[in-house]
């Protein structure tokens, strides 16, 4: 099966983004696919290569860029979401007028229509959220 | 691959008050860019999202931008079928009368303008989201 999957937590915050984690890698390793993972609300959040988690706990938004990296996974934060929390990548930062991005490797910034495409594509959804 | 228009039945389910939290705004705006895609859509309000459709919100007070009026555009976007909770709108003392009165135009009976709202139970709820494709719960 293929899954499509929308974050709406940040990281550390609320367990909806370790959820969304553990359940994209469990199904992996049942062999389903993942047509994409989208960042929406406060969950654009697990998309800052900023973050530094005490070192005795697990690392959010590494264990999403590693999982992306291995599996090939598309990782979409909403822009518009992105925009008023303050995620950027080297495109918003130049087209905003911004002195840094701060988006991890392994995501991209794009819009709503891809949570949506998702939803079309995927055999099924599964939203993580509060 | 074929060029076949794939349509799925997508129900918003908004659960949350219009302020206090960001949930309903980016909710509304997932669904007026959802509606380019002209899926089957359908909104569905329960617990206390039921305050999202209400009328004469008054948000001067908290100085937060009051975005009701937008839920008046949802007919023009094609999105017929708005279910609001009947137990969730009485525990919360509202009737219909007490929300916005949205409307969209039938193109399937010479475009007469037609109730979007449906009073509909939680057992007649728990069906229509039996019926979906995709849920996106706000």
């Amino acid at each position: 099966m293929e899954f499509g999957i929308l974050v709406n937590e940040g990281p550390y915050q609320h367990q909806a983004a370790d959820s969304a984690y553990l359940f994209a890698k469990a199904a992996l390793e049942k062999g389903h696919k993942i047509y994409r993972i989208f960042f929406y609300h406060d969950g654009v959040n697990n998309g800052t290569r900023l973050t530094t988690p005490p070192q005795d706990d697990r690392n959010i938004v590494e264990r999403w860029s590693q999982l992306a990296e291995e599996h090939d996974i598309d990782m979409v934060i909403c822009v518009a979401a992105a925009q008023r929390r303050g995620i950027v990548d080297p495109e918003e930062m130049k087209r905003n007028g911004k002195d840094a991005d701060n988006i991890a490797p392994g995501f991209r910034i794009s819009g709503l229509g891809q949570l949506i495409e998702a939803g079309i594509k995927a055999d099924r959804l599964v939203v993580f959220g509060d | 691959m074929s060029d076949e228009q794939v349509t799925k039945k997508f129900l918003y389910v908004n659960r949350k008050a219009p302020y206090g939290t960001i949930y309903a705004l980016e909710s509304l705006e997932v669904v007026l860019i959802g509606a380019a895609f002209e899926q089957d859509v359908s909104l569905a309000f329960i617990g206390d999202g039921v305050y999202q459709l209400t009328k004469g919100q008054d948000t001067k007070g908290i100085g937060v931008k009051n975005f009701s009026p937008t839920y008046r555009a949802l007919g023009e976007y094609d999105i017929q079928k708005i279910y609001v909770e009947k137990e969730s709108l009485e525990a919360r003392g509202l009737t219909l009368d007490d929300l916005q009165h949205l409307v969209y135009e039938d193109e399937d009976d010479d475009w007469a303008e037609k109730d979007a709202i449906k009073l509909v139970s939680a057992k007649e709820l728990g069906e229509i989201m039996e019926q979906q494709d995709v849920v996106l719960s706000f």
